[in-house]
């Protein structure tokens, strides 16, 4: 038998319903329409938090005091009012470390900023000129304050977006103007290019930089410092860097060896994994969830299928008549299930494609189609119609040519 | 010295049903030659449909040899005989069996798309040359609901005579015709005999039965006469002789 024969007939007996053929694959166009789309948005949200976090900073190593210590009645201090960190650890850090190539002390308090008659809530971070480095953060004008401010403890700052918006009129140039943040008068000597909200949802630009030593010494006084910022040499030695900012601050904490450690480190690709983790549960699940309609769809062209097959008796009596062998009526079952699944999966992408590019015109949510999820629901459906079409077609198969041509 | 197209020996068919045992054949035998045409008559029941079924390989004898163009067919497997089928068979039924919401042509072709050694091209040239052959080439693309009866019955004719089968079998193929239609489709089967081909028409009717050359009656199973028909009735001539009140086509 002739597999371009086959074809022929398949599809002409396709030709001669095809309605109840539409019909048929309604179920795999719907699966294969919710896997492409659920994929889609599960993807593309996964991406964008990706591109979120790493506009935080992708090497970023972050490191804040910590304590299991309690005391009192059993309560854990407040981590701000940890003092285990101090400039030593800076110092320290930036002599011997091999893996981080910048480190920035910081501390930051919340407070009122004023300009003329305009106020506005917010916080003020100080730390050194690496920090706008570790951020991967640059001004938009005006320049970044030096060793020389900090040594000085100068009243100078850079502020974000969200600071200009809110303290001058549109159009006025901020650098050079002085805010008073808690009455403390600073001179703006830069502006930070907007960074928009992190992965949290916080906005990044609703912040002021000054020298740490002046947040230090003019606004809390205090001599520790709260966190320490880092960037390891590149994303893939952020491991080595952060065992060896481990060694680095136990000893500069000296740390006996059966101490816990009095710092916790993070850094941003755990997070960065966090989040992909969570993102990509979330693509199971929906994925899940499409391909259960996509079996449910295979079980449509099964039911279906057995009916056309009693329905169709007499014709597979009469092609058994003519010369059809039980492989031929077989091939032929199964082909027009699979070219029904393949048609229906064809007709599923373009939906599935299209749904999604509308989800993401008129619901704004970020969806990334990708291949694998279009070749993943083809071969499912090619497979799909292979099995459940298999035993309709080998009913059919099976048949007596007598009795199927005498059926009514 | 003409051919034996067909050649049974004490060919028996039974049937289980259940505790019961039916004897729907109780040991035929008869041959048949290349260019015969052969009436088989009987009342219902008397075991037509079934030996007509072993003739064409839908169905194997219980007990009994049966030599098909020489081949013995008791020793074949389902899918030989589906080839067998295929190759040196052409059937016609009752009920046309031809495939809905499908063209003339197309079903005429059928029985060629289970054949891999013919082309496409081969294949429509046939199937034209068939249509031909039963007077319906102006009709190919016409769906068989859009035919009468006769017409449907011969394009069932056309599609048993293109794969050149050694001979034609067919089952009361007049019995859902009316008079006139069943002379007309006689009158195409005496044409197709006289063109050489080998004919085995069940029937129960014995005016159909008297435009073939032998008829063989069967009751109860087996064989009670098997005769040469001398007088061999034209169906052309009978079909002229209608009278006019009958020209109604079924
Ligand atoms: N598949 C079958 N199972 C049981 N009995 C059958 C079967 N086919 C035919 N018969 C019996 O065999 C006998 C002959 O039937 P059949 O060949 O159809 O007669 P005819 O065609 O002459 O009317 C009948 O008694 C019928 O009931
Ligand atoms: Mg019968």
């Amino acid at each position: 038998m002739k597999l371009t024969n086959l074809l022929q007939i398949a599809i002409r007996a396709l030709q001669r319903n095809k309605l109840r053929a539409l019909l048929t694959m309604l179920g795999i166009i719907i699966g294969v329409a919710a896997v492409i789309a659920m994929v889609a948005i599960g993807q593309g949200s996964k991406q964008s938090i990706q591109a979120q976090l790493s506009s935080m900073g992708s090497n970023m190593i972050t490191v804040r005091p910590y304590s299991n210590v309690t005391v009192g009645g059993g309560a854990r201090l407040d981590q701000s009012g940890l003092q285990t960190l101090t400039l030593n650890d800076i110092k320290a850090i930036q002599s011997e470390s091999k893996f981080i190539n910048e480190v920035s002390p910081a501390v930051s308090a919340r407070g009122q900023v004023i300009n003329g008659n305009k106020n506005w809530p917010t916080q003020i971070m100080g730390v050194s000129p690496d920090y706008l480095k570790i951020r991967d953060w640059s001004l938009k004008e005006g320049v970044s304050f030096n060793n020389e401010n900090i040594a000085a403890a100068a009243k100078v700052c850079l502020v974000g977006q969200t600071i200009v918006n809110n303290l001058f009129n549109p159009g006025e140039d901020p650098v050079g103007k002085i805010i008073r943040f808690n009455k403390i008068p600073f001179t703006i000597i830069g502006v930070l290019s907007a960074k928009g909200e992190n992965a949290f949802g916080s906005d990044q630009d609703d912040i002021i930089l000054a020298p740490y030593t002046t947040v230090q010494q003019r606004i809390l006084a205090i001599p520790y410092i709260q966190n320490i910022y880092a960037a390891s040499t590149s994303e893939s030695t952020t491991d080595s860097a952060v065992a060896e900012l481990t060694n680095i601050l136990r000893k500069s904490h000296k740390l006996k060896p059966s101490d816990d450690d009095d710092f916790l480190i993070r850094t941003m690709s755990e997070l960065i994994n966090t989040f992909s983790s969570t993102s990509q549960l979330l693509t199971v699940l929906l994925t899940a969830i499409a391909a259960i309609s996509l079996v449910i769809g295979g079980i449509g062209i099964m039911n279906i299928m057995y009916v056309s097959v009693t329905e169709r008796t007499k014709e597979i009596g009469l092609r058994m008549s003519i010369g059809a062998r039980g492989i031929d009526i077989l091939m032929q079952f199964l082909i027009e299930a699979i070219v029904i699944s393949i048609i229906g999966g064809i007709i599923g992408v373009l939906l599935g494609i299209g749904a999604s590019q509308l989800i993401s015109i008129f619901l704004k949510w970020p969806t990334l189609i990708s291949v694998s999820s279009i070749v993943i629901s083809f071969a499912v459906c090619g497979i799909t119609g292979i099995f459940f079409g298999y035993y309709p077609a080998v009913k059919a198969s099976r048949l007596d040519p007598i009795e199927a041509l005498h059926y009514e | 010295m003409t051919k034996k197209i067909l050649d049974i020996q004490n060919l028996k068919r039974e049937f289980k049903m259940g505790e019961e045992i039916v004897r729907a054949l109780k040991g035929i035998s008869f041959s048949v030659d290349e260019g015969e045409f052969i009436t088989i008559m009987g009342a219902s029941g008397s075991g037509k449909t079934t030996l007509l079924n072993i003739l064409g390989c839908l169905d194997k004898p219980t007990e009994g040899v049966y030599l098909l163009d020489g081949v013995n067919i008791g020793k074949l497997s389902r899918n030989e005989l589906a080839k067998i089928r295929n190759e040196k068979i052409g059937f016609v039924f009752q009920s046309y069996n031809l495939l809905p919401r499908t063209s003339a042509i197309e079903n005429v072709e059928l029985p060629l798309l289970y054949n891999p050694a013919v082309s496409k091209s081969e294949r429509e040239k046939r199937a034209l040359v068939s249509l031909e052959a039963v007077k319906l080439s102006d009709r190919k693309d016409h769906l068989p609901n859009q035919m009468s009866g006769g017409q449907q019955q011969r394009v069932a004719i056309a599609r048993a005579l293109i794969n050149h089968p050694v001979m034609i079998l067919a089952d009361e193929a007049t019995g859902n015709l009316d008079t006139k239609t069943s002379y007309e489709i006689m009158a195409l089967i005496q044409e197709l005999n006289q063109q050489g081909k080998t004919i085995v028409f069940v029937t129960h009717e014995p005016d159909i039965a008297s435009f073939s050359s032998r008829t063989i009656t069967l009751r109860d199973g087996r064989i009670i006469r098997d005769a040469r028909n001398e007088n061999i009735r034209s169906a052309k001539k009978a079909l002229a002789e209608l009278p006019v009140s009958e020209e109604i086509e079924g």
